[in-house]
């Protein structure tokens, strides 16, 4: 078995990855839509809006992220626990409000500070748990 | 009602595809190295998997019912509440997945919970 303290960096950094592609993703895919800007719920105005975001650059960045996340979620979820990499996900949360503070000097609730601290907390409470109680697949068979 | 009904399919199904997609990844086994060439291999063996494509089909359904209750009711409502698919997600895994929760964990799980439903309120 590799070592438990490897498992744990591989899972950390696939984790962060996970984090920093569905952030970028949802800030590209809303950069792209105000681009775009308001779409209309009709036939027609759904078609050019179809045919503006399948042309958009920006939506393109958006996607090639959250595919991105989608592959290194799937990747982490291959060896690693799901209650242990989905709280741990929830992390971006509290990074999406540090980013909105330092770059977008966006002014933040006492409440949801309260929030921040609180995940910031769970996520190194669960972090400091062992990331693979199950049997691996592959040793299992050999 | 019809709100508590559209959570609950939001909820277990985020929750359910969730841990059919883990399942259906832990049996393709990891990827040999996070090299491009083993990590196509390593997709094509997931894309195989009925586990995979069971979870699919279920978060569709769960973002169909979030949809639908963002039409209904504010987002600072809607958010916090799908919060506690982290609670109900980690059942799942205890139950379903057979992972061992220990207490610390849940201890984690909880503060998640709270701290992203508070954030997400605002």
């Amino acid at each position: 078995m590799a070592s438990e303290r490897r498992v744990r960096i591989k899972t950390l950094v696939m984790v962060l990855a996970m984090v920093v592609c569905a952030n970028a993703g949802d800030l590209m895919l809303k950069r792209g839509m105000s681009q775009i800007g308001a779409v209309q719920l009709t036939a027609s105005g759904l078609a050019e809006a179809f045919r503006l975001t399948v042309t958009n650059g920006t939506i393109w960045v958006g996607i090639f992220f959250l595919t991105g996340f989608m592959l290194s979620y799937m990747t982490v979820l291959s060896w690693a626990d799901y209650s242990y990499v989905m709280p741990a996900g929830a992390f971006g949360y509290a990074l999406l409000t540090l980013l909105a503070v330092v770059f977008l000097h966006e002014s933040v609730s006492p409440r949801r500070w309260v929030g921040v601290v609180l995940i910031c907390v769970g996520v190194l409470l669960v972090g400091q748990t062992k990331p693979r109680t199950t049997a691996v697949a592959s040793e299992a068979a050999a | 009602m019809r709100v508590i009904l559209a959570l609950a399919v939001l909820i277990l199904g985020s929750t359910g595809g969730e841990i059919a997609i883990t399942h259906g990844m832990k049996a393709t086994g990891e990827p040999a190295r996070l090299r491009p060439r083993a990590l196509l291999q390593f997709l094509g063996r997931a894309a195989r998997n009925r586990w995979f494509w069971a979870g699919v089909p279920l978060m569709a359904l769960s973002f169909y019912a979030l949809l639908i209750l963002l039409s209904w009711e504010p987002i600072s409502l809607v958010i916090p509440a799908s919060a506690l698919s982290y609670v109900v997600g980690t059942l799942g895994a205890k139950y379903i997945l057979g992972e061992q929760v220990s207490r610390g964990r849940w201890a984690g799980v909880v503060l998640v919970c709270a701290g992203v439903a508070l954030v997400a309120a605002g």
